[in-house]
């Protein structure tokens, strides 16, 4: 029996379960895939938005400045990237500059701090490359990127350090209340806990009605991205947004923290929550629509596309609320969400203790993590102390990206501890480079089979059926 | 021109398109098209018994795999199953470029050799 | 723990132990050299010859057909003989323009040489599947065809049993013929050009024998499958290489396996501040393989993708005793002639010539001619022509420039490659 079961281990859930973890609770995440962020955590654009976008006095508009505010600590309480490279909306036009003088108005009303508006020319000197229709921008100086799949799992293995279990590959199929505590089942498994958090992305809907909670929906909206060679990291500094007009609201073209360029999303509704599937026509959409804000994208340096679907609510907002008793929704939780979700994870508490919920500190609580790349960022002399020490440190495995066995095996070790491919690349950047795990996949097979004492063949992708290879060759003579 | 055969030569990189024409018995008449000895002979074999090299791996027996081949070309019609014999054998964990490790593969007269060093 | 010893010193550094690298070094051993170093991240020397277990190599080089294993042991044999200093599972990490190299492995560490000369053999990679830009979902079962090799013919695993294959390059071919001798079922190669990008002999020998056909004009425009691969779609493209909606078809496959073009490993060139040829992707060299930098010479596929090992070594001789050349003070810059090219010849390597010693120049074409001669001229005037019957951009073409051709150019001048039509 826990205290708490939080379902969904995206930014959300995770940021949630650890700010429980500060307080004498027991915890358990309950995820359905193989590993945490997979959901819209896994693939979104990685902004910190500085929350002009959001429509005054909602609880988007609040949580998103709070949010963007807090971020910068929470990253580096985790060890994990941040880098407030400030956020550009470009117009091409008088209409557009009207609206940006609008959102800037916005933005003030909710706090924000650092907005203006920049002419061409000025903004020419902090941007170079900028589109050659671009008129002029709203600047702000609080937007910021991040990578939220490592946030996320920062946060969750932080939870588990601090005592949080995490079960993975758990769907919730049924969830009863009997005697003030829900029992909550997947097909061969069931826990049980006193309160639940609803942290279950695009599936929130779906989860609240287990409890007979249906007063909201959630659809998933379909973004496309395409991320582009090193190379092209350095075109622009700023995350370079595209005025929100009557033609839509464009796209980004943005730095990443890892030095790529990232270029999305599309925005289609669709019907389907598992489908992150790219499609020819969202990524023909994007790569016509880049090119107007920034120049000199070249597309022959794409290196990977994906998909991200956004959990958009019904009701415009997040929603954020506790319909039932012990059952708590962070639900429809779309853009800004990557932003809102330290200050999603607080309000949630702050819920909890007006709700005349105990909570006594954790004193044992250590909220601190050492960043999976710290030994990348380390000098030459520092290094070579780690390798003496151990020389796994020394055997780069991922070309592309310097990615060692040392780091490989240390990650696969560390909470919550990968078990498939992807799931060591998204912790370590191993595969990520530009051969996209062309010479280090094997390899990788190899080091995960070991450590999870596995034979070869058992190694997945990505969990589930998804199997690296199929079989063996020369079976020999035995 | 209907008794005639054109052919792609596989006995190095240059390709050369061949050409073998037959008589109306069926035997070769002339081969042309070929730029060395080699290819007219490659002609030959493959409208009378085409071979090929086959090339693959063999289990060791600490479960590593070592790469062979069919020290001479065997018949192409019998591919399969000389596959079929290199994957049944287990070679020790030793082995050496040019060890036999199947004599006289399914009686093709050709051995399977080692042809990587361990 | 052996004591780290963080900087050392070498007349000549080889950046890559696979059959460039080799080839250089004994080049160079061969010429007087002594203080040698090859530096190889895999734990073997050998390179990407190790799974290359097919044979049709070192037909020029040796007079006899070898497997990849064989010929590069062959080299190695030969390294270990004349006792040239290699180390394994050692990955250079930087260049820089001053020729110091920095490199790491497990029992030194992080450490720096100190180079007279250096030479590039670091070879290429394959094209991955996001340069591509496919729709679809990411399941498993997608791999370059390289390594689908690597886990087939070094690692004994079968990547998957029914198969597609884009991209119709010799390493995807030879593929086709290992994964159906182990078993797989080939559906199709779908080539996106009107022509493949392989050498005809794979087109017989690895698709014909097996009855696989091959699809020119044709990609794949989307992936299905959310775990592992269920199918691609494919289509048929127009002219202008958009795929044409009416002939989208599903064809069901586990594995999909890319053959789309190899990509010189170029990253340390870039780290040591050399500019790189916008068409081979690999450095700008002389004809004897010198970078801008002097004394920095490229051999092999990090420097132009070759179709054959054989050519590999021969280039690599050239930039070996180069390099010895130049730490002996000995290499001339007596010209400095500039290579350019019409558009149906795409690059020239070299792109420049500094002496006027007997070139032979390689070069690819952008399409299939047939028919044609190329023409090398010095401003108007036609230095050599050289008839073909075809031409393709699957197969690297040559032309040997004589000393007395180059002696009778001025010292910087252009020297033009064409191709024209030959009437009949």
């Amino acid at each position: 029996m826990f205290d708490f079961a939080v379902i969904g281990a995206g930014v959300v859930g995770g940021l949630v379960a650890r700010e429980l973890t500060k307080y004498k609770l027991s915890v358990c995440v309950i995820e359905k895939e193989s590993d945490v962020a997979m959901g819209a955590t896994r693939a979104n654009s990685a902004i910190v938005h500085a929350g002009f976008d959001a429509k005054e006095g909602t609880l988007k508009a609040l949580l998103n400045v709070r949010g963007s505010e807090m971020m910068e600590d929470v990253c580096s309480e985790l060890g994990v990237k941040y880098k407030r490279n400030g956020s550009l909306v470009v117009g091409f036009n008088d209409e557009d500059k009207e609206t940006l003088l609008s959102l800037i108005e916005r933005g003030r009303t909710n706090g924000v701090k650092g907005l203006s508006l920049l002419e061409r020319d000025e903004l020419l000197k902090l941007e170079p490359n900028i589109g050659d229709g671009v008129t002029c921008a709203l600047r702000a100086e609080t937007g910021a990127i991040v990578c939220p799949y490592e946030l996320c799992m920062a946060a969750v293995g932080n939870a588990m350090d601090n005592g949080a279990e995490l079960k993975l590959n758990f769907k919730v199929e049924k969830i009863e209340k009997c005697g003030g505590v829900y029992r909550i089942s997947s097909e061969n498994d069931t826990i049980e806990a006193k309160i639940v958090i609803n942290c279950a992305g695009v599936f929130s809907d779906e989860i609240a009605r287990l409890v007979g909670e249906d007063t909201f929906s959630v659809r998933p909206r379909r973004g496309e991205y395409m991320l582009l060679d090193k190379e092209c990291g350095e075109l622009v500094s700023h995350t370079v947004f595209r005025c929100p007009s009557k033609m839509g609201k464009g796209v980004l073209v943005s730095p990443t923290v890892d030095g790529n360029l990232l270029l999305g999303p599309t925005a289609e509704d669709i019907d389907d929550k598992n489908d992150t599937s790219t499609t020819p026509a969202g990524l023909a959409h994007l790569s016509a629509l880049a090119g107007e804000q920034v120049k000199g994208i070249h597309l022959g340096k794409v290196i990977t596309s994906f998909t991200g679907l956004r959990a958009t609510g019904s009701t415009g907002d997040f929603i954020i609320n506790s319909p039932i008793d012990g059952f708590i929704n962070c639900a429809g939780v779309e853009s800004p969400g990557l932003t809102s979700a330290p200050a999603i994870a607080q309000y949630v508490v702050e819920m909890l203790k007006k709700a005349g919920a105990e909570l006594t500190k954790n004193e044992s609580f250590n909220g601190k993590r050492r960043p999976l790349h710290y030994f990348r960022e380390l000098g030459i002399d520092e290094k070579n102390e780690v390798i003496k020490n151990n020389p796994d440190y020394a055997h780069v495995v991922c070309r592309c990206e310097t990615v060692t066995a040392g780091e490989i095996i240390e990650a696969i070790r560390t909470n919550p501890r990968p078990t498939s491919i992807d799931g060591i690349k998204r912790r370590t950047r191993a595969s990520m480079g530009r051969c996209q795990g062309g010479f280090c996949t094997p390899y990788m097979v190899e080091l995960l089979a070991r450590e999870m004492g596995l034979p070869v063949t058992e190694i997945t992708k990505s969990g589930g059926e998804s199997y690296i290879n199929v079989g063996k060759t020369a079976k020999g003579g035995n | 021109m209907a008794n005639e055969r054109k052919l792609t030569c596989i006995v190095c990189p240059k390709g050369c398109d061949l050409t073998v024409e037959f008589d109306d018995a069926g035997a070769i008449k002339n081969i042309s098209g070929y730029t060395c000895p080699r290819g007219k002979d490659y002609a030959y074999a493959e409208c009378t018994a085409p071979v090929r090299t086959v090339t693959s791996t063999v289990r060791c027996e600490d479960g590593e795999v070592v790469a062979v081949k069919t020290a001479t070309p065997i018949p192409k019609s019998m591919i399969f199953e000389v596959m079929a014999a290199i994957n049944a054998v287990t070679a020790p964990n030793d082995v050496k470029i040019g060890d036999v490790i199947i004599a006289d593969v399914c009686g093709t007269g050709a051995n399977v050799v080692i042809t990587a060093n361990r | 723990m052996a004591q780290m010893n963080n900087q050392r010193r070498a007349d000549l550094v080889i950046i890559g132990g696979g059959p460039a690298g080799m080839a250089a070094a004994v080049a160079a051993y061969e010429k007087g050299l002594r203080d040698i170093l090859i530096l190889e991240r895999d734990d073997a020397l050998g390179g990407i010859l190790r799974q290359c277990i097919h044979n049709g190599f070192g037909l020029h080089r040796f007079g006899e057909e070898l497997t990849g294993p064989e010929y590069a042991a062959r080299y190695e044999k030969q390294v270990k003989e004349y006792g040239i200093p290699f180390m394994l599972n050692t990955m250079v990490i930087d260049v820089d323009e001053s020729k110091v190299v920095t490199a790491m492995n497990r029992e030194c560490g992080i450490f720096k040489i100190e180079a007279k000369a250096i030479i590039l053999a670091m070879g290429c990679r394959e094209r991955p599947k996001g340069a591509l830009n496919i729709a679809g979902s990411r399941p498993a079962g997608i791999y370059t065809a390289g390594t689908a090799q690597k886990f087939v013919n070094m690692k004994g695993l079968m990547p998957g049993r029914e198969v597609l294959i884009l991209g119709s390059g010799d390493i995807g071919l030879i593929m086709a013929r290992r994964m159906t001798l182990e078993g797989a079922k080939v559906k199709a190669v779908c080539e996106l050009m009107p022509y493949s990008g392989g050498l005809a002999r794979n087109i017989e020998q690895c698709l014909n024998d097996f009855g696989i056909p091959l699809y020119l004009s044709h990609t794949v425009v989307e992936i299905h499958g959310k775990e592992r691969l269920t199918g691609v779609t494919i289509a048929k493209v127009d002219e202008m290489r958009r795929p044409i909606p009416e002939t989208r078809e599903f064809i069901s496959c586990d594995t999909l396996l890319l053959s789309c073009g190899l990509i010189p490993e170029n990253e340390l060139t870039k780290s040591a501040g050399i500019s790189l040829d916008r068409i081979t992707g690999g450095a700008v060299v002389d004809g004897e393989r010198e970078c801008e930098i002097p004394g920095i010479f490229a051999c092999g596929n990090v420097l132009h993708v070759h179709d054959l090992v054989d050519y590999v070594s021969e280039e690599a001789v050239i930039a070996g005793e180069a390099a010895v050349k130049y730490i002996n003070g000995e290499k001339s810059h007596g010209m400095a002639l500039n290579l350019v090219t019409d558009g149906k010849i795409r690059y020239t390597v070299p792109q420049r010539i500094t002496s006027a010693e007997k070139t032979k120049v390689y070069f690819r074409v952008a399409n299939v001619y047939r028919d044609v001669k190329i023409v090398v001229k010095d401003g108007e005037r036609v230095i050599l022509e050289k008839k073909k019957q075809k031409v393709a951009p699957g197969e690297m073409e040559t032309v040997i420039l004589t000393a007395d051709m180059l002696s009778a150019c001025e010292t910087n001048a252009t020297i033009s490659f064409s191709l024209e039509e030959v009437r009949k």
